[in-house]
């Protein structure tokens, strides 16, 4: 579906991805996370062609990404950020609504994918008729969501979908979040830096470090058989902060 | 007289400065012409149609708009179709307009034509008219007035220091001298009239004209430079010293008219014959004192006196509509001038700021030119329009339009750059292509900017277009021009009131639209 292969990307001096490959299982949570300035963010805006690797090729769906076929690509794919996504001039249905406004889309055929994205991520129907800064940070969150799934993508990337809101709504937000994706069956790449929720998503988990893959693969494999120190040094610090601080980005 | 009044607008006055000014716009007023070929050329060819209105020029004081209205009425008496366009400019102005067609006769004074615009012919008053056929003008014969440059005083302390001629000023070296600016450093000013008298005087300070006859009066002043005509020697009876040296050169009243007038309308130079040899000075004093002192509109002035001294019937003074009219055409004229220009400048200044903002080398180009057209001042702007487009609204709407584009530009530009990062990539991210973007999110997120900008550029509008009747293109302007030249403080209003009207209805407006705009984004 999405595959990175020997992909690097660097910002003037500084090496944000260094040269790596990566498939992302169809169907499947896959988690990117690591320390600030792993190149995890960079991954993802490299998958929907927000950057334009250095060397190596971004393939979706077999085809390589160019400037040619990224617009069509990104119609398969919603993207969701942490915080300040949402259009502030246009309600929150005219947010949803955009693209599918844009390509022509009819109106019945908008209101019925509309009804059924607000049941979907549990949005009082009242809310969409505000403007994103009337919104709570969970609700906007949520449009966000509706958003990226309007034209019913075959990706989903989120990136640090949780990370700006306070611990109870964020909690809230996430289990929802998690029976979204396994009602939804889609392939979804999460990035985040809070191991806790890597295990709580993660069907896999891509563990970086200074634009490098160190580890790939189940919770599980990482716990029992880290490839190197870092992995279990990384996880033991995201237990020993569980209950101290949680929220921060 | 005639020398003194050449207006700021006078391109000749500092041709090197001008000229520096015009290289640097020079590719802007390229431009320019590409941008409003057809109004430019429909306003200069109208006067050289071979048929069409006979148009009155007139300069930016009372005595040659007075004139301007006899021959105005003078023409439609004789059944020909004029229009006056009155309180132009200075001399140079009025004489270039002149050569170009934009008008086909204005009052001018023979010292003028001889000491001031034919300053590279040798001319005399005796070759003038061949010297103005080579520049395909003609003259009528002197009206009969001279309004020369003369040397007045308070008759009262004329008469107890026995002073009657400008000779007699010698015995008297320790009267304070006070003249008007021009006449401080003019060639035949006060340094020659110093010399030719062999005047003692030391203190000479060079004042505003209008002033000069208050320090006169208040006593500040004893003695003044004055033109023989000024209604104020005959309302304040001032005494006017004999200059009997014969120093000052004669300012003969004369009409001048484009030679292919007399084939084109033959009439109408014929029709301005009554008028030679008709007007004395004295009687130039009281027209001029009856419409600056008394405040009388000039047309009936001009009237009047063709009724009573040359016993014309059927004269109907012109422009002398209810107060109600007259706002109210120049509220259509201000309008028409401030909406077209608006709305042109914001045609071009959207996609210039979009340019700005998308091409960081060029924009930083199109920014820099867009704000050296604010270096040039409106005024200057206004004059350097004249040449290639003629009078009238074309040039004040070109003037305009440019100088409407700055703000909206700069805030097009700036609204587009300071929308954040995430929306921008967000707008990316969901696949719509860089126009649908920049249409569906970066405008309409940039428009409390955008707005911004063309309500600034409005208020800079409406007030400089006031301007705009310094080249005849009407509107708020002209009570404005008229009532600072009579100091007449209601006449000024009748400009400035209904400006800043506007002004407010235009912000009203202006908020009106923005709320609409926004609002007509449903939110369901």
């Amino acid at each position: 579906m999405v595959t990175l292969d020997n992909v690097s990307k660097t910002y003037g001096p500084e090496t944000a991805v260094a040269p790596l490959s990566l498939a992302v299982t169809p169907e499947q949570t896959t988690v990117l996370i690591g320390p600030s300035g792993s190149g995890k963010s960079t991954l993802l805006r490299l998958m929907i062609g927000l950057l334009v690797p250095d060397a190596g090729a971004v393939m979706f769906d077999g085809e390589p990404l160019t400037s040619a076929t990224v617009q069509e690509a990104r119609h398969r794919m919603g993207y969701v950020i942490q915080e300040g996504g949402l259009f502030p001039h246009l309600s929150a249905r005219r947010n949803v609504t955009l693209l599918a406004r844009h390509l022509g889309w009819a109106e019945r055929r908008i209101d019925a994918r509309v009804e059924e994205l607000t049941d979907l991520v549990q949005l009082a129907p009242g809310r969409l008729a505000q403007r994103p800064d009337d919104l709570s940070g969970g609700q906007r969150q949520r449009v966000s969501l509706m958003r990226a799934l309007m034209l019913d993508p075959a990706v989903l990337l989120l990136d640090e979908p949780l990370g700006a809101l306070d611990p109870l709504i964020r909690a809230d937000l996430q289990s929802d979040l998690r029976a979204i994706f396994q009602e939804l069956q889609k392939t979804v790449v999460l990035v985040t830096h809070n191991m806790h929720e890597a295990a709580y998503f993660g069907d896999e988990i891509v563990l970086l470090r200074q634009g490098q893959i160190v580890q790939q693969g189940p919770l599980q494999a990482l716990l029992e058989t880290p490839s190197e120190p870092f992995v279990t040094d990384f996880i033991r610090a995201q237990r020993q902060t569980l209950f101290s601080s949680d929220g921060a980005s | 007289m005639a020398a003194r009044y050449t207006s700021f607008l006078s391109l000749s006055r500092r041709p090197r400065v001008c000229r520096l000014r015009a290289i640097a716009l020079g590719h802007l007023l390229l431009l320019l012409l590409l941008i409003a070929p057809q109004t430019g050329a429909a306003q200069t060819g109208a006067a050289q149609d071979d048929s069409g209105p006979v148009t009155v020029g007139s300069k930016q004081f009372t005595e040659n708009v007075i004139l301007g209205h006899m021959a105005t009425l003078l023409l439609e008496d004789a059944g020909l179709t004029a229009q006056h366009r009155a309180e132009l400019g200075g001399s140079r102005f009025l004489w270039e307009a002149l050569q170009r067609g934009d008008i086909d006769l204005y009052p001018e004074y023979t010292g003028t034509l001889t000491e001031e615009i034919l300053t590279d012919d040798e001319v005399t008053p005796e070759t003038l008219p061949d010297v103005l056929a080579t520049y395909n003008v003609q003259m009528t014969a002197p009206l009969g007035f001279n309004n020369t440059y003369a040397l007045g005083m308070r008759p009262a302390q004329a008469e107890r220091l026995g002073i009657e001629t400008i000779s007699d000023l010698r015995d008297h070296p320790s009267l304070r001298l006070a003249f008007s600016n021009e006449f401080m450093e003019r060639g035949d000013g006060w340094p020659a009239l110093q010399q030719a008298y062999r005047l003692p005087h030391q203190e000479v300070r060079g004042v505003d004209h209008d002033i000069s006859y208050q320090g006169l009066r208040s006593g500040a002043a004893d003695v003044i430079d004055l033109y023989s005509t000024d209604a104020e020697i005959d309302a304040y009876d001032l005494q006017v010293l004999e200059d009997d040296r014969d120093f000052f050169t004669e300012y003969r009243a004369v009409f001048v008219y484009r030679a292919d007038l007399s084939s084109r309308v033959p009439e109408a130079p014929t029709a301005l014959e009554p008028l030679e040899g008709a007007i004395s000075e004295r009687r130039m004093m009281t027209l001029n004192r009856r419409s600056k002192i008394d405040g009388a509109h000039e047309a009936q002035v001009a009237a009047s006196f063709l009724t009573e001294d040359l016993e014309l019937t059927g004269i109907a003074p012109v422009g002398t509509a209810g107060r109600a009219t007259r706002v109210w055409q120049r509220t259509v004229e201000h309008g028409l001038l401030v909406f077209l220009s608006l709305l042109a400048a914001v045609g071009a200044a959207l996609p210039l700021g979009v340019l700005a903002a998308k091409r960081r080398a060029l924009g930083s180009g199109v920014l820099l030119l867009i704000g050296l057209t604010y270096t040039t001042p409106s005024l200057a702007l206004l004059a350097l329009m004249v040449p290639p487009l003629g009078l009238g609204f074309a040039p004040a709407a070109v003037a305009l339009f440019i100088y409407s584009l700055l703000p909206i530009v700069w805030n097009t530009y700036t609204g587009l750059r300071d929308i954040p990062e995430p929306l921008l990539e967000s707008a990316e991210a969901l696949g719509l292509s860089a126009a649908a973007k920049l249409r569906l999110v970066e405008l309409p997120l940039a428009l409390p900017s955008i707005m911004a900008g063309v309500k600034v550029a409005a208020v800079i509008n409406i007030g400089t277009a006031t301007l705009g009747a310094l080249i005849g293109a009407g509107g708020y302007g002209q009570p404005i021009l008229t009532g600072i030249r009579r100091a007449d403080i209601s006449l000024i209003l009748e400009g400035t009131v209904p400006a800043a009207v506007m002004t407010v209805a235009a912000l009203l407006l202006l908020e009106g639209i923005e709320r609409l705009m926004t609002r007509h984004r449903p939110g369901m």
